[in-house]
């Protein structure tokens, strides 16, 4: 089987080439950094088979962002047939860069001019077969989007597979050439190295990688470029190299391309003095946001209710004295499909062991409604975000909001995965992959769980109609994503002066030009998040639901138990609650319950609701599903009165901060490589959670307490800052 | 004259001189074409002040002041 290399610069329509070949569905933006792990895929030609290894979108072959050393080493050490290095056409220049690149590769490398569509359209051509004559390569034009030139481009894979090429490298056309010959010499002399002259462009370029691959030989490169006179690049041959790409293609590229008129992307600049204007801006970008999560959650869309009168209709889906959103619709439909297939369930199984239609309809069952439940919402909220992700408006967004990102520590770019997380904390997680920042991306994924996410709606919900006789509602739950904020804002400021301390993260970010989005491309966004999400959801959240209901259904004894008190978990929690006394929420005969119903929460925090509702003895449904009168006068709503408000408070503070969900954490595992990071981010949420709940039960509770708290904050500050005068001018001082 | 691309107007155009920053900033903003000789047009300039926008090599390219400040350029009238 032949092994291709797709590789090219982000946003050049390499990840839909990869769908277009392989029939993959992986997923494509518009927005720089989209595949950051390899995806491998299989063509089909008659007999023979090519697969094709997808890399990362990359600018250059230096080793500075994960998704340099992925692409790299593949090239490098797992030694693919043949490269296809595609290439956007309407963006050559800085395109060609990698190639220059690529070709110091000792391996066959078609390229795969793409987006040629476009180019035509706008009235530009370029000239393939001199091109073709000055990189010494094949070339195909192709279009990934409409699959035109793809079988050209297989067809020429296999007939080059081959063959055996020798490393091209612009250096010989450069003032550097002298130096290139010597080091190629050396690493030839010194070494068998395979891909010699990558390996000696490399050394000039005093590259990372070779730095600590090969100390003896960076010596004796270093010794050499030390002789070399100075110039504007101040003796950084890095530059030197980068600069002899450019000048190279510099030279060529005048006459490889006839451009119509020089300024032909007026249409998305036009979009852009728009979308991006010093004062319309922020406007219009808080509009589209607000219009996002108002399709996605309202019950009242566009606040038609505010024109109809009370009890004029209550049609199920649709809504009550008012039209809900697409999202709570499309819930509403789900919620209908799961609870008349429990029913049939129960019905099926009256006559089975109580513990079996237990396990199948309070555990199994039950575990997989709470994971379809969320599908109708997350689906439609990233069928937005994909929306404008495709269209090249979040890479504008980011280009907004980055200075106010800046202060915390973060970059305008990880706007995306923290909104994200408003939705759902784990693709919020899984997006913060495109910061290139290591630091920025522990930020991030630390801060994630602060954004109330959608499972957390159904708790405050809950809270919001029992709490105050359910007067104060939004309230409450805007207090809840309130809370989150600030803390999220208090936390970044303290990590980054503590443990993320550092240089800020360069923002250095293309804005794609912008172009309608394309249904195709959205639908596979879709599917492939729906494909992950279930995945995740249905193994991890499934199987933690299963155990919990084994916990609180058994005694020690192995026996089912009608008072969950004394099953295992119940056992368990009130060994525990003392430590939640602090937090007012443990206090009481029935402490204990709330201890549990956080526990479970740590799992899913849909559980929260359905727990308490368990313990106080209530159908699940009427927990989630019943309206705010039926609540009130419920039996959660005597638990919860057993604790005092600030109690109440504490308990959805400790809900909001804490471990997510069992899903987020799987997701925060692959995204922070190190284990003891890792474990210190489930600390970090615990803690802060803990502190916080801490804090907001005492204050609650004793205002005065809040005052005294308010002292000492501002001391602390009044100090920190004159500390850092006095530092400030001692450092003048002896300057 | 010469001046940093931070000092820099929306339509202005220059020519890159040299590039004043160091380590990975520095290779990054070569690696996206930002090297002595390139032509540098600055687009717009972010509703909160910062970053900016720049059209170079034939696409456009985001970056913060503090970046650009590095960037040294000759104005092309």
């Amino acid at each position: 089987m032949i092994k291709v290399a797709l590789i090219g610069n982000p946003n050049c329509g390499k990840t839909t080439l990869f769908n277009a070949l392989t029939g993959a569905t992986a997923h494509v933006g518009n927005w720089p950094g989209v595949t950051i792990e390899k995806k491998e895929g299989i063509y089909k030609k008659g007999k023979e088979q090519v697969q094709i290894v997808d890399l990362p979108g990359i600018y250059s072959l230096s080793p500075y962002t994960p998704e340099e050393i992925v692409s790299r080493n593949f090239l490098i050490d797992e030694n693919p047939d043949v490269i296809i290095n595609i290439i956007d056409s309407t963006n050559l220049e800085r395109n060609l860069y990698l190639t220059t690149q690529v070709l110091e590769v000792d391996k066959p490398v078609v390229i795969a001019l793409n987006m040629i569509d476009v180019l035509e359209k706008q009235g530009d051509t370029i000239d393939i077969k001199k091109l073709e004559k000055i990189l010494n390569v094949p070339i195909i034009a192709i279009s990934a989007l409409k699959g035109t030139g793809l079988k050209e481009l297989i067809d020429k894979v296999i007939e080059i597979n081959n063959d055996k090429r020798d490393g091209y490298t612009v250096l010989t056309e450069s003032p550097l050439y002298h130096l290139y010959q010597k080091a190629l010499d050396i690493v030839k002399s010194e070494t068998d190295m395979v891909n010699p002259i990558f390996h000696a462009v490399k050394l000039i370029e005093m590259d990372e990688v070779e730095k600590s691959r090969n100390p003896q030989l960076i010596k004796e490169i270093a010794s050499l470029e030390a002789k070399e006179p100075l110039d504007e690049f101040e003796g950084d041959f890095g530059g030197k190299v980068a600069d002899a790409r450019y000048q190279y293609i510099a030279k060529y590229f005048s006459n490889i391309i006839t451009k119509k008129n020089e300024e032909h992307f007026t249409k998305s600049d036009k979009i852009d003095k728009v979308l991006t204007h010093r004062i319309w801006g922020i406007p219009i970008f808080l509009v589209i946001m607000f219009l996002v999560f108002h399709l996605t959650f309202s019950e009242n869309l566009f606040f038609i209710g505010a024109f109809i009168k009370e009890g004029t209709f209550d049609i199920p889906i649709i809504g009550t004295d008012a039209i809900n959103s697409p999202g709570v619709m499309l819930q509403s439909c789900m919620e209908l499909l799961t609870t008349t297939i429990g029913d049939l369930l129960s019905g099926w199984l009256k006559n089975a062991p109580t513990w079996i239609s237990s396990l199948i309809v309070d555990g199994v069952w039950e575990g997989l409604s709470s994971v379809l439940s969320f599908i109708p919402q997350i689906l439609c909220l990233f069928f937005f975000i994909c929306i404008l992700e495709d269209s090249g408006y979040m890479a504008r967004v980011a280009f907004i909001m980055d200075r106010a990102f800046r202060r915390f520590g973060l970059s305008g770019k990880a706007f995306m995965p923290l909104l994200m997380c408003f939705g759902c904390a784990v693709p919020g997680i899984m997006a913060t992959r495109t910061l290139e920042n290591e630091k920025e991306r522990r930020l991030s994924v630390m801060l994630a769980p602060f954004f109330s996410c959608g499972a957390k709606l159904p708790v405050w919900g809950v809270f919001a109609a029992i709490l105050f006789a359910g007067r104060y509602g939004d309230l409450v739950v805007f207090s809840m994503y309130l809370l989150g904020i600030v803390i999220a804002i208090i936390t970044a400021i303290i990590l980054k002066f503590t443990v993320l301390k550092g240089e800020p993260a360069p923002f250095i970010m293309e804005l794609p030009a912008y172009h309608l989005p394309r249904a195709k491309s959205v639908g596979i966004h879709l599917w492939e998040k729906l494909k992950h999400y279930i995945v995740r959801a249905a193994t991890i959240i499934t199987g933690a639901i299963i155990v919990i209901w084994f916990l609180s259904t058994f005694s020690f004894k192995m026996q089912m138990v009608e008072d969950s008190g004394d099953s295992i978990l119940g056992v368990i929690a009130k060994g525990i609650t003392w430590l939640f006394i602090p937090l007012g929420f443990g206090k009481g005969s029935d402490g204990w319950k709330f201890v549990v119903a956080a526990f479970t929460g740590l799992i899913a925090k849909e559980m929260v609701p359905a727990t308490l509702g368990t313990f106080a003895g209530m159908d699940e449904d009427l927990v989630l599903g019943g309206d705010g009168e039926t609540l009130r006068n419920s039996a959660l709503a005597a638990l919860i009165g057993t604790i005092s408000v600030p109690a109440a408070f504490a308990f959805m503070a400790f809900n909001l901060l804490s471990v997510p969900c069992m899903a987020a954490v799987a997701a925060a595992k692959g995204e922070i490589e190190s284990r003891k990071k890792f474990w210190f981010t489930i600390a970090f949420w615990m803690i802060t959670a803990y502190v916080v709940s801490f804090i907001i039960y005492w204050v609650g509770t004793y205002w005065w307490i809040g005052i005294i708290l308010l002292g000492i904050i501002v001391i602390t500050i009044t100090i920190l800052v004159l500390v850092k005068k006095h530092s400030q001018t001692t450092m003048k001082l002896s300057e | 004259m010469e001046k940093t691309l931070k000092e820099f107007k929306p339509n202005e155009i220059g020519k890159v001189k040299k590039v004043a920053s160091d380590g990975r900033i520095r290779r990054r903003i070569y690696d996206m074409g930002i090297t002595p000789g390139a032509l540098i047009t600055l687009r717009k300039i972010a509703p909160l002040g910062d970053p900016i926008e720049v059209t170079v090599r034939g696409y456009e390219l985001s970056l913060r002041k503090s970046e650009a400040e590095c960037i040294i350029m000759e104005v092309v009238e």
